[in-house]
């Protein structure tokens, strides 16, 4: 399809603006004036209106498709709190608002919004308290890594290095190492769990923290979790819990009670806001007793009248690490989510998120290789490793189910399983959609084997075919120029 | 229900697929030591008792206010089309489009936003987003200390003060040198900066229009900080380069910013839009995802994500930043509100702007009591000078229906007179002179 | 996988020819294939000194980034700029035209930690398990 700047038509206009009321003054001084207009596009409002129409179909997306991205929980959206996001009592209020003298009374209802949220997201992880200022899980990440420094600063000491398992996500290790710490990466043993005397071997006095999620991502629910919080706590290193894979465990289990000292939650994973085509998202970081007085300023609290108020006294904060309090339009409809499903629709939406992701791994088992011979919680590892005998690789079989109508799941992903493909089926999918998945993938274990070139050629019923990626990254194109600069 | 479609004959069998008893069952790792201490969240409610329920918290909220107030933050009016389009569920319940074939939509939209960003900025190459103007800044000198291998960042204080508390949060643990430059006459002190520049120095970074709404021409402290072998970064206001110089034409080499003011509505703080441009040699090693256009097998045009060896799944510790989700759905919105002002309609806005603004200075230069500084050019916000505490003049014009711009003695010591007006195309002349009206009773 | 008997080896997969005082340094035909299509490849600054064991280069594919360390300590006398101009020549040529960097060795002695062709083929043979 053409880019809007290819359908541009020189002067065709798309948006009227108001006549000016006001009199018109003479350009700005030539010396602080822009000399080139920017080429933006020319067209019509029916000519943009179309344009993204059509760009809009030639998406795969949770509305269109079974999505089973393992770690990322592709769970329905509910429509009511894209309503809510959209009331203009939300919307439209300037985050400057309360930091106004008398501002404060008008914005209350914006700060329950945050103030309440932050109380429930305490009670689902068992944290002492939440900062919603963290814009995206990786920014959550940075700023539990920068929380758990400061407890060590306050201390009187500078600790070295962060221990991760070798199954991590890859924003961990890289959040440890933007905040200014080397990375002890711990292997994973033959049950899929960290190595406990490897883990043993790296933890020491120099040790900050240790980063892990559980359930971890290969799926599988670390028995040993308490031994490894109270041996880290034994050097007072802190324990992150990275809690992409929350949606496996809520109402059964709270990192907060098996001594995880920092948490990240992700909004746009867990709590059912859109992931957006990559965001926005929300990643709050709660925190035990001990490091509450290190969260970002400001913070929500409510006086002994009821009145919400932005709280900006603390000396101890490690600062601002967002402009204001964080993506609240994210906030918002992660807080009625919450709200809609409440104690029992929280512990049902675990259950049925880890049941789907079960009963996925129970039927495909038998065509695939899997690492770890045990269940799974609520995503399942498998791999192509047997396909690969035949030349058929994970991304084969990815490419396979797109023209099937199935986005793919996660592949290569985590690292240490040979041709991975990670399924999270979430909860809000049908048997029959899983059916249908299952039916899907057991078709591409026999194409494999009886006709291994139909995988190696797919998809063929998209708009395009595979792409030419090393030329993508050799021959860099990454903007539209417009002609006069392009023949010079 | 929660959304949970599964009817208590699938749930049986399933389990006897799995072979399982009950679905407790597959929780069983979780031993009774490791369940929860307590789980009091109050049972679900209806969609209709939720929605009931947000109205009322919205309408604790003001928002009828003739606002002048901005500080980096914008009232702009957002063509119903924006909403139309970036609401389409298509776009809105996809994931990052790493399975290209089936994510075009998305690819094309976001190679497109970048056009849009690197025409704006006029620099070569732009990424598919970062948080916001704030982490924008941070990744820039993060970048400019890689790129330079030096670890001195010379800051001016004209640089958005909530953007700096920013960036030395970001960069307590890590040993960088920071040293700030005053702004005098409301612009950049060239003095200072060139008495610190030296071959440690990383990067200059400098904001256009300021924070104090002042307008300048940096293309002098961008020399003389290449001259050192340091680099040019320039946090800009993105309607505004609808008529002022852009970072590109000053030879800038990094520029960043909000790009809330491109359609995305105000939120109370948030989801916003980092946009970041960059000239072609630091390609590599700007943060964020970036999309290219290549060939697929056939020979035809397609997009995909590229360069992703500089990201955290695959550089992991050494990655060029931690970014993961980004700003995906503000950066559409800012390209099909881009898409629909157009070439025409974006150097019309800002003219708008810049005429409205001029105007509220005249009006308000007139009240006694009120001094409008004008010691250099603006663009749509600037500061004045009244005879009273600012915070308690916004206190008394809001009971007059008025927000009447931003108290700069929050931010700034000894400045607790001064105010920062911000004017967008949504004021009419009407609102103006009443603002002024009112502000001339209050004080 | 090729391995010329005429070279030395590091288990990270460089390669190394020693010409009097002079070592000139690449990747093996191991590491291309692993990488995959090589699409970037960053150099140093020639005239820099390098220790052993530090990050000599970086070699970016689709997939992948890898760091290359230096096997021996010494001065950078020539960077291959061909390398850069067209990354896809250390994929069509590992150990001929997309050699790396020249070295002028500071200490000869460092060459004992190097593996011949033969050792280094057993750990090829071992990672292939």
């Amino acid at each position: 399809m053409k880019l809007i700047y290819e359908k541009s038509v020189i002067s065709r206009k798309g948006f009227k603006l108001p006549q000016p009321d006001v009199p018109r003054r003479g350009s700005i001084d030539s010396k602080y004036a822009r000399r080139q207009a920017p080429c933006l596009p020319e067209v019509s409002e029916l000519d943009v209106v179309r344009h993204y129409t059509n760009l809009s179909r030639m998406n795969f997306s949770v509305d269109n498709n079974f999505y089973p991205l393992g770690s990322c929980t592709m769970k329905y959206n509910p429509k009511f709190a894209e309503k809510i996001a959209g009331m203009e009592g939300f919307s439209d209020l300037h985050p400057l608002m309360p930091q106004l003298l008398g501002g404060g009374r008008l914005s209350q209802g914006a700060l329950e919004v945050i103030y309440n949220t932050e109380k429930l997201l305490c009670e689902i992880t068992g944290m002492e308290a939440f900062t919603m200022q963290p814009l995206a899980g990786a920014h959550g990440e940075l700023t539990g890594i920068m929380l758990i420094a400061a407890y060590h600063k306050s201390k009187g000491r500078r600790r070295k290095h962060v221990i991760v398992p070798d199954s991590s996500h890859g924003t961990n290790p890289a959040s440890a190492a933007i905040a200014g710490y080397d990375v002890v990466v711990v292997k994973t043993d033959k049950a899929g769990c960290m190595d406990m005397e490897k883990f043993k071997d790296a933890l020491n006095e120099d040790t900050a923290a240790v980063m892990l999620t559980c359930p971890n991502t290969l799926g599988i629910f670390n028995t040993r979790i308490k031994e490894i919080t109270d041996l880290a706590h034994s050097v007072d290193a802190l324990v992150y819990y990275d809690g992409a894979n929350l949606n496996a465990i809520m109402g059964k289990c709270r990192p907060g009670d098996i001594g995880f000292d920092v948490v990240h939650l992700n909004l746009h994973k867990t709590f059912a806001t859109p992931h957006g085509g990559g965001g926005p998202g929300a990643g709050p970081v709660g925190v035990s007793e001990s490091l509450v007085e290190f969260l970002p300023i400001s913070r929500v609290m409510k006086r002994p009248a009821g009145a919400l108020y932005l709280d900006y006294n603390n000396s101890k904060s490690i600062g601002y690490i967002a402009p204001f309090y964080g993506n609240f339009g994210v906030i918002l409809k992660a807080y009625a989510y919450i709200l809609f499903l409440g104690r029992e629709g929280l512990i049902e939406a675990s259950e049925y998120a880890v049941l789907n992701a079960n009963y996925c791994l129970a039927r495909l088992r038998e065509y695939y290789d899997v690492s770890y011979d045990r269940r799974c919680m609520h995503e399942c590892v498998l791999s192509a490793q047997r396909q690969a005998k035949k030349g058929v690789r994970a991304l084969d079989i990815a490419k396979y189910l797109i023209d099937q109508g199935f986005h793919p799941p996660t592949i290569y992903f985590p690292l240490i399983v040979k041709e991975a493909m990670m399924i999270e089926p979430t909860e809000t999918e049908s048997k029959e959609t899983l059916d249908e998945f299952i039916d899907a993938m057991i078709a591409a274990a026999g194409l494999a084997q009886a006709d291994p070139q139909r995988l190696m050629d797919a998809p063929l019923t998209m708009p395009i075919k595979r792409l030419d990626e090393t030329k993508a990254a050799r021959d860099l194109d990454l903007c539209w120029k417009p002609d006069f600069i392009k023949t010079s | 229900m929660s959304y949970i479609p599964h009817t208590k004959k699938q749930t049986e069998q399933m389990l006897e697929t799995i072979g399982a008893s009950s679905i407790e069952e597959l929780f069983s790792d979780i031993g009774p030591s490791l369940r929860p201490k307590s789980f009091n969240i109050p049972s679900g409610i209806s969609e209709s008792q939720i929605v009931c329920y947000m109205n009322e918290l919205a309408s604790k909220n003001t928002i009828d206010l003739k606002s002048f107030l901005g500080a980096g933050f914008y009232d702009h009016y957002i063509p119903a089309a924006v909403d139309a389009l970036a609401n389409r569920s298509e776009f809105y319940t996809a994931y990052t489009p790493y399975q290209p074939e089936c994510s075009q939509g998305w690819l094309q939209a976001i190679y497109e936003y970048q056009t849009a960003i690197c025409q704006l900025t006029g620099l070569d190459a732009a990424n598919a987003s970062l948080y916001d103007g704030g982490t924008a800044i941070y990744e820039a000198a993060m970048m400019a200390i890689r790129v330079t291998g030096r670890n001195k960042i010379i800051m001016d204080s004209g640089l958005n003060m909530i953007y700096r508390t920013m960036l030395y949060t970001y960069t307590s643990n890590l040993n960088i040198e920071f040293v700030e430059t005053p702004v005098v006459h409301g612009q950049s002190c060239r003095e200072e900066i060139y008495k610190h520049l030296d071959d440690k120095t990383a990067a200059v970074i400098v904001q256009n229009p300021n924070f104090f709404g002042a307008v300048d021409n940096h293309s002098d402290i961008v020399d003389k900080a290449h001259s050192f072998g340091a680099l040019a970064i320039m946090s800009v206001y993105p309607v505004s380069l609808g008529l002022l110089q852009s970072p590109g034409e000053m030879g800038v080499d990094i520029a960043t910013g909000e790009g809330q003011s491109l359609g995305i509505p105000l939120s109370f703080g948030g989801p916003y839009l980092g946009f970041m441009a960059c000239k072609q040699s630091l390609v590599r090693k700007m943060p964020g995802r970036i999309v290219g256009a290549t060939v697929d097998k056939d020979g035809k045009r397609g997009f995909v994500l590229t360069l992703q060896a500089r990201e955290q799944h695959i550089r992991r510790e050494r990655a060029t930043s931690n970014i993961c989700s980004n700003e995906a759905l503000c950066a559409l919105r800012a390209s099909i509100y881009l898409s629909l002002l157009g070439k025409a309609g974006i150097s019309e806005l800002a003219k708008l702007n810049y005429d409205k603004a001029e105007y509220a200075k005249d009006c308000l230069g007139k009240i006694p009591g009120v001094q409008v500084k004008r010691s250099s050019p603006t663009f749509n916000e600037f500061t004045i000078l009244i005879n009273k505490n600012a915070d308690v003049v916004v206190e008394k014009m809001i009971d007059k229906g008025f927000a009447p711009g931003f108290p700069l003695g929050r931010f700034y010591k000894g400045m607790n007179n001064y105010l920062l007006v911000a004017v967008t195309e949504k004021k009419t002349k009407n609102d103006i002179d009443q603002f002024a009206h009112a502000l001339e009773k209050v004080l | 996988m090729n391995v010329p008997e005429d070279l030395l080896y590091t288990k990270e997969h460089e390669w190394i020819k020693i010409d009097e005082k002079l070592a000139t340094i690449g990747i093996t035909d191991y590491a291309q294939h692993s990488l995959g299509d090589i699409t970037f490849v960053q150099l140093p600054e020639a005239g820099a000194d390098i220790n052993k064991s530090a990050v000599l280069a970086t070699v970016e594919s689709v997939k992948a980034a890898s760091d290359v360390y230096a096997p021996l300590t010494g001065k950078m006398t020539k960077i291959n700029q061909d390398i850069v101009d067209s990354p896809e020549l250390v994929n069509q040529s590992p150990y001929e035209k997309a050699w790396f960097v020249i070295i002028q060795v500071k200490d000869f002695a460092e060459k004992e930690s190097l593996l011949n062709p033969s050792d280094y083929k057993k750990y090829l043979d071992e990672l292939a398990k």
